[in-house]
């Protein structure tokens, strides 16, 4: 079984599927407006400055997930094991800030992230050269990683008076009015973007999801690429935990529980062959989310809401791919009569 | 030729199936049977010097009463995975029939006509994933990650915030009380005779040829006339009904229902099936693994929590024995890949 989530789209595409491509990005971006238009209409109180802030925020560490899964899922592996990262990073970082009062902020996310790495690491090093399924692997580290944070948690909670002030100031202070975890997780999309559109080793992950023999065939070192996804989702769970921490500004076991459903979720709905889609999937998901407590409707809609839109977006994402390779047929075909 | 396929490990997928390959692969098998047998002795003899209680009787109805619903689940899954495909979606389908069940009995249905109920939501559920798996061909992985979400908002929907008790004395005894003239709770004697037709279906039916044959090479099977997508469509469907009755199970076990019944279990049953032998790739596995994982699992919760041991450390050991279970097989090939690649620098 190929733990693919969804078939990535090949490197090189017909002009007629990036313009559906980004139909998919318009698509999400319009059912936001419409969900956010008709509740605001229901609910003045929506479209207020605090609430879309609270939008915002509450999407930003799926976001920032979904920006690492993204490259593990295009290289048709998957990482579940974010969850637990994020949890045990959020603790870690919480009890040295607990023991060592005066430790920089820049040093607790520093943890945060190398903690994350180091686990990515883990997962990417028994993939690649032990050639294991990442979906065993990850969910393996799921459960070890968990285990390990109970041990280490061991029923107490870091509550708020033992997180500096600085630290904390980064779950709701904003900039100009945008929250400065937007203002973060925007620059981790767009950086990664950029890298997955333009550098060598953002192509070479999606060409090994595309047809993995063929990238073995083309000399690509197809392991190094997904030990480097792998060790990118890791590294980015570290941060979320950090950033957990920062926003809700006590942890305990619990932290990051399911997320992984979560993120993946995100990821689909987004599109995986389109990056910056995995925020707009979370970004998507939250505000349904928030609607339904808005508008009053029962918020134990959401998650078969949250379940409907994915099955959606499953079908849509092979419509797709059904509809490209029939175009790509008949391309040839005209070829062929020429 | 059938042994040869059905013993295939995944790490020769892409060799030509040869006679001393097959043969060496049969070796493994066994190997890994009789492993799993050797680490089952060696937790029972842990749990006997953890108390000298571990093997009397009451013990053991413990053990069955805490592990027959994940293995009635990890049955079909078993199968699902011989096919090459996955179902996350079991332990959100456990739930949600035991919800619709709860919120019928509620509403003054009879018992038993709320649990046929709760079998009919089962195959319904299975019918929307093998419809889209089979019959769409959309990855199961993400399908059913899909439908864990939707079956487990459904019975949010239906149940959430109550729960349901008040089920009649004479069924929730199963959950106290084993089956009459043995030791043997209801659920693991159930799994027990299910177990037995799995594995006549899977090893010595022509439809359990076609299943190893589905997974190990789809195409093929097609041509040989194996209607790979109406065998793939019903496993689903039995999958969605015998967790189905799993809900059923738990509800009167527990005595009661919430819409969360078994939230995470998906990944419980997932671990001990391929923690079993059942390989990930589809074409390999066999159902006396899967009942000595079910086993191992069981005795060894059990005996880790006589001991006290916390159940985070109990998860710990749960996901070093999956990452063991997958590497050790793999890891001879990877040792003699590192050591080619360390021969062709030298």
């Amino acid at each position: 079984m190929s733990t693919a989530v969804i078939t990535p789209t090949p490197t090189a595409r017909p002009r007629r599927l990036e313009s559906l491509l980004r139909a998919r990005e318009l698509g999400i971006a319009l059912a936001i407006i419409v969900v956010f238009g008709l509740t605001t209409l229901n609910n003045h109180a929506f479209a207020h400055a605090a609430s879309i802030q609270q939008l915002l925020t509450g999407a930003a560490l799926i976001a920032l997930l979904g920006v690492g899964e993204t490259m593990v899922i295009v290289t048709r592996n998957v990482d579940l094991s974010v969850g637990s990262v994020v949890g045990l990073s959020a603790y870690i970082v919480g009890d040295l800030f607990k023991h060592h009062h005066q430790m920089p902020v820049v040093a607790g996310f520093a943890v945060a992230i190398g903690l994350g790495a180091a686990i990515g690491a883990i997962n990417g090093l028994v993939t690649t050269v032990a050639r294991v399924p990442s979906l065993v692997v990850t969910l393996a580290m799921l459960y070890i990683v968990r285990g390990i944070d109970g041990v280490i948690v061991n029923g107490k909670t870091i509550d708020p008076a033992s997180i500096p002030q600085a630290f904390i100031t980064f779950g709701y202070r904003s900039l100009v009015g945008i929250p400065w975890l937007a203002i973060i997780v925007a620059v981790v999309v767009a950086a990664a973007g950029y890298a997955m559109r333009s550098f060598r080793w953002g192509r070479d992950l999606y060409a090994i999801g595309s047809n993995p023999d063929a990238a073995a065939l083309a000399g690509i070192p197809s392991g190094r690429r997904v030990f480097t996804a792998f060790l990118v989702s890791g590294a980015l769970a570290g941060l979320a935990g950090a950033l957990f921490l920062a926003i809700h500004a006590q942890v305990d076991v619990t932290g990051g529980i399911g997320y992984e459903l979560s993120v993946i979720a995100a990821v689909v709905v987004g599109g995986v062959a389109i990056f910056g889609g995995a925020a707009l999937g979370a970004l998507l998901l939250n505000t349904i989310n928030q609607a339904l407590v808005a508008t009053k409707i029962s918020s134990f809609w959401n998650e078969a809401i949250a379940g409907a839109l994915l099955l959606a977006a499953i079908a849509f994402d092979r419509w797709l791919s059904l509809r490209v390779a029939r175009n790509l047929r008949s391309a040839e075909g005209a070829h062929r009569d020429l | 030729m059938t042994s040869d396929v059905a013993t295939r490990t995944p790490g020769s997928r892409r060799d030509s199936v040869d006679g001393s390959r097959g043969r060496a692969a049969l070796r493994g098998l066994l190997r890994w049977e009789t492993a799993l047998a050797g680490v089952l002795i060696a937790t029972l003899i842990f749990g006997s010097s953890t108390s000298s209680t571990f093997l009397s009787s009451t013990n053991l109805f413990y053990i069955g009463l805490n592990m027959g619903e994940i293995a009635i689940m990890a049955l079909p899954l078993t199968l699902i995975i011989i096919t090459g495909e996955i179902d996350l979606s079991v332990a959100s389908m456990l739930g949600l029939s035991g919800t619709v069940m709860g919120v019928l009995f509620s509403h003054g249905w009879p018992v038993w006509l709320a649990m046929v109920a709760a079998l009919v939501v089962g195959a319904l559920g299975g019918t929307l994933n093998g419809v889209l798996v089979a019959k769409l061909g959309l990855p199961s992985i993400a399908v059913t990650i899909g439908t864990l979400t939707l079956f487990r908002g459904i019975a949010e929907i239906l149940l959430a915030p109550r729960t349901i008790t008040g089920f009649p004395p004479s069924l929730t005894k199963i959950g106290v009380a084993p089956v009459p003239g043995t030791q043997v709770a209801y659920s693991a004697a159930i799994f027990l005779i299910l177990a037995v037709v799995a594995g006549v279906v899977l090893h010595a039916a022509p439809l359990g040829r076609a299943l190893v044959a589905i997974g190990l090479q789809r195409e093929a099977a097609q041509f040989a006339g194996i209607r790979v997508n109406r065998i793939k469509f019903w496993l689903f469907v039995l999958s969605g009904v015998m967790c189905a009755f799993a809900g059923i199970l738990f509800t009167l076990k527990n005595a009661s229902v919430s819409y969360d019944a078994g939230t995470g279990l998906e990944l419980n049953v997932v671990a001990i099936v391929l923690f079993g032998g059942v390989s990930i790739f589809g074409g390999r596995g066999t159902v006396v693994g899967v009942v000595l994982s079910v086993a191992i699992v069981g005795c060894l919760q059990q005996a880790l929590t006589q001991r006290n041991v916390q159940p985070e450390v109990q998860n710990i050991i749960l996901g070093v024995l999956l990452l063991i279970s997958v590497v050790i097989p793999n890891g001879g090939e990877a040792i003699r890949r590192i050591r080619d690649r360390a021969r062709r620098r030298a």
